[in-house]
């Protein structure tokens, strides 16, 4: 049974209207059950007034299958689909706080910054700000490199993603707003499909 | 804000296309009973509070339109709303205060939630400008309330509301029906606006009410099921929500396959029907449990596999192809993986299943179900309704009770003991019969519920059948039965015990009686306290006669019922075990 199945990361994305409170009984859904969410990131779509979530989570495919129908049975929730990182290009911001001095003397911080990507957002007299984006791991190493050297503050994004087989979320949308829903506007049956989970 | 998305699509265009109804300026208060008299409310549970009062005021005017009943606490409220949407099918419509006339409405807020019961419930809440400040009754029952509404919205402007109150009304009833709670800051219902006239929801852009119906998976049901040799229906309230009776009744009498129903689902078909073989679950009937783990497709109708139907899930069914029915794909392979899902209204997928299947019928397989009805009447049954001991049975009260209703009362009932004997040897003829509180387990229900109960069905006979526990949890709803002269029976099963729990501790706990002892007071006294006629008896020899006396009495009547103190509920599927290892003794 699901039981056996292997706990692995999902990337969730939720089409919804943009309401108040929408964000609390969609984070219920987790909680209630005792799922965490690593990762949460919520901001207006490629259409207007539509509103897209992007939500981590580690679980096994059949548990993440039952959190997203759950998800769309909310009024308020328009679509979701769920993903493996395999199926998904994703991205997470991060910003670095160090002390000038220390870039400006040990030349080395700066080779390491331009070694993994990151560029000044911010200079003054006493701090600087770098900024990088990348997955997880990648962000991760470059504070270990740069704990060294004094890291004053650190803060990362919520991960963003996009879907790899997909054609945005518009030609969906119209459908959605006709009375009578074509065939292809079903609730949650695309989650049925194993081999081919998306459906747009 | 979404809402002003579905204003352009609705209420906006529709007010413009109506202009011969020009605009009124009314208040937030007017235009929101306006919006219940055009949903087709007649009835109104409630309770006024400090911030609901300008509703109250405006109601002051409409009491010959709406009828309000003043419950005695929100809970009774909320409950009644339940009783009355269960039995007329419509929305249930309840007001209460803010602060702790909100959170009163959660306990039925749950229960509806879980039972998928429509109703709306209208809240006072502070001024806008106090909200967040900890205000006298103040409380975020907006938060409160999310993990149980199908829907909740906080109207700060009385321009929202009646495209707010069309939207409520629209989803608490629509496909899979829920509650829905509208909190309306003071401000809002003492705000005069322009408005323009109420128009229905029928539409929500983000909402499927059903899904659609797929022909493939009709097929694939049918010929799963003209291929079974032991097929065997399980169904649930949904045919009832989906007032599919009669749909369900022919797709059930073509087939020739056996039903039976979960708690909800009772009398969706006739207790009587030659194809109806009894109740599923913990204290369900025998072969229907044992018969589950040995049928070779299960047809699940509207019904959400409950741990409490399926007892152990991993040893369950687990040798059968299912198909299941439900409008809810939430529900889907949910607890039981579908072998067919066949989503939907069963309104709709019910005719044509039954179009797609042959003419068939079981009868080796169908005296199985007979064969275990059986020894369920030699082990179980006729102890429990033709009892040789002094002391009467719950039993034997409903078996007596449906020699005089002849099936046609509304039975509401509690949570307990009392309501397993009464949900398996109730007899019921019509569909919307069965009042009780199934997936919340609500003890208190049945008093309320069955005043609502009534004006749901204002012609017909309602019993509530609650327990000495219960019914002192919510037993102040007395003064709004006396208030408003609602003509229910209620009979009490006095076992002077918390009898399920004790049950569970005789079984489990080595007979460790931990605080299940339970002292009532002078009941029949009580009720006369309320002016409400009222007798208890405690011989068999008074029983049918007693029955009759209040079934015929003009008006509310309590009759109390001693009955024997340590009898168990069986047959039972023990928590963790499967329903074939179902106990008879």
């Amino acid at each position: 049974m699901s039981t056996q199945e292997e706990k692995q990361e999902f990337n969730i994305t939720v089409y919804s209207e943009n309401q108040i409170g929408l964000l609390n009984r969609i984070a219920i859904i987790f909680t209630r059950r005792k799922i965490n969410i690593d990762s949460l990131n919520t901001s207006p779509s490629e259409v207007s007034s539509v509103h897209r979530f992007n939500i981590v989570i580690t679980e096994t495919e059949d548990v993440v299958r039952k959190l997203c129908r759950q998800i769309e049975k909310q009024v308020e929730v328009l679509k979701v689909y769920y993903h493996t990182n395999e199926d998904v290009i994703w991205q997470e911001l991060a910003l670095y706080k160090l002390s000038t001095d220390v870039i400006a003397e040990k030349i080395s911080v700066e080779r390491l910054l331009r070694e993994n990507g990151a560029r000044a957002v911010a200079i003054r007299k006493d701090y600087t700000v770098f900024e990088t984006t990348g997955h997880r791991e990648e962000i991760d190493n470059l504070i270990s490199i740069l704990q060294p050297y004094g890291l004053i503050e650190f803060v990362r994004s919520a991960r963003v993603a996009i879907i790899k087989d997909s054609e945005g979320f518009n030609a969906k949308l119209r459908e959605f707003e006709r009375l009578e829903p074509g065939e292809d506007v079903i609730e949650n049956e695309f989650l049925n499909d194993a081999d081919k989970v998306f459906t747009m | 804000m979404e809402t002003q998305t579905i204003a352009k699509q609705e209420t906006g265009e529709a007010a413009e296309k109506s202009a011969g109804s020009p605009a009124k300026e009314v208040t937030g208060s007017v235009a929101l009973l306006e919006a219940l008299i055009t949903e087709g409310v007649e009835t109104i549970f409630g309770y006024p509070g400090g911030a609901i009062m300008p509703i109250y005021d405006a109601l002051y005017d409409y009491s010959d339109k709406l009828d309000h009943i003043l419950v005695r606490h929100e809970q009774g409220g909320i409950h009644a709303a339940q009783g009355y949407a269960r039995t007329s099918g419509k929305v249930g419509v309840v007001f209460a205060t803010s602060g702790p006339g909100a959170t009163n409405l959660v306990t039925g807020l749950a229960d509806a939630q879980i039972d998928s019961t429509p109703v709306v419930c209208i809240t006072g809440q502070v001024f806008a400008h106090l909200l967040g400040t900890d205000a006298f009754q103040e409380t975020d029952v907006i938060n409160i309330t999310t993990p149980i509404t199908k829907w909740n919205y906080q109207v700060t402007d009385a321009n929202e509301l009646p495209e707010v109150i069309a939207k409520a009304f629209y989803i608490a009833r629509s496909g899979r029906p829920g509650p829905v709670l509208i909190d309306i800051t003071k401000n809002a219902q003492i705000q005069k606006f322009q408005f323009k006239g109420y128009t229905p929801c029928k539409h929500i852009r983000s909402y499927r009410p059903k899904p659609i119906v797929r022909p493939q998976y009709i097929q694939q049901a049918a010929e799963l099921i003209n291929q079974a040799k032991k097929p065997f229906i399980l169904f649930g309230q949904g045919v009832i929500l989906g007032s599919a009776e009669k749909e369900f009744q022919a797709f059930v009498e073509k087939s020739g396959i056996p039903a039976a129903w979960t708690v909800l689902g009772a009398g969706a078909i006739p207790t009587d029907h030659p194809l109806n073989v009894g109740m599923l679950g913990m204290h369900g009937n025998y072969g229907p449990n044992v018969l589950t783990n040995e049928c070779d497709v299960l047809i699940a109708i509207g019904m959400r596999f409950d741990d409490r139907v399926t007892g152990r899930l991993d040893k369950y069914a687990k040798q059968a192809k299912v198909v299941h029915l439900d409008i809810d794909p939430a529900e889907i392979d949910k607890n039981v993986k579908s072998t067919v899902p066949v989503w939907g209204d069963c309104k709709e997928t019910l005719p044509l299943l039954t179009q797609a299947i042959e003419s068939k019928t079981y009868p080796e397989w169908l005296q199985k179900f007979h064969d275990h009805t059986k020894q369920e009447i030699d082990l179980v049954i006729q102890k429990e309704l033709n009892p040789t001991t002094d002391e009467m049975t719950m039993g034997e009260v409903i078996k007596q009770l449906n020699e005089i209703t002849k099936g046609e009362a509304v039975i509401v009932t509690d949570v307990g003991q009392h309501q397993m004997v009464a949900c398996r040897y109730a007899k019921l003829n019509k569909t919307r019969s069965n009042v009780t509180s199934g997936g919340l387990g609500t003890m208190g229900f049945a008093l309320p519920a069955a005043m609502g109960a009534k004006y749901g069905a204002k012609d017909r006979d309602v019993v509530a059948i609650i327990g000495d526990g219960g019914f002192q949890m919510t037993l102040q709803e007395l003064g709004t039965i006396m208030q408003s002269n609602i003509n229910v029976k209620i009979i009490i099963l006095n076992n002077r015990f918390l009898g399920m729990v004790r049950q569970w501790q005789e079984l489990f706990n080595e007979r460790r009686y931990s605080f299940v002892d339970m002292q009532s007071p002078d009941f029949v006294k009580l009720a006369a306290a309320y002016g409400i006629a009222g007798k208890s008896i405690s011989e068999r020899t008074n029983l049918p006669a007693t029955l009759k006396e209040m079934l015929d009495h003009n008006g509310p009547y309590l009759l109390e019922v001693m009955v024997t103190k340590e009898n168990n509920v069986f047959p039972m599927v023990p928590q963790g075990c499967s329903v074939a290892e179902i106990r008879l003794k």
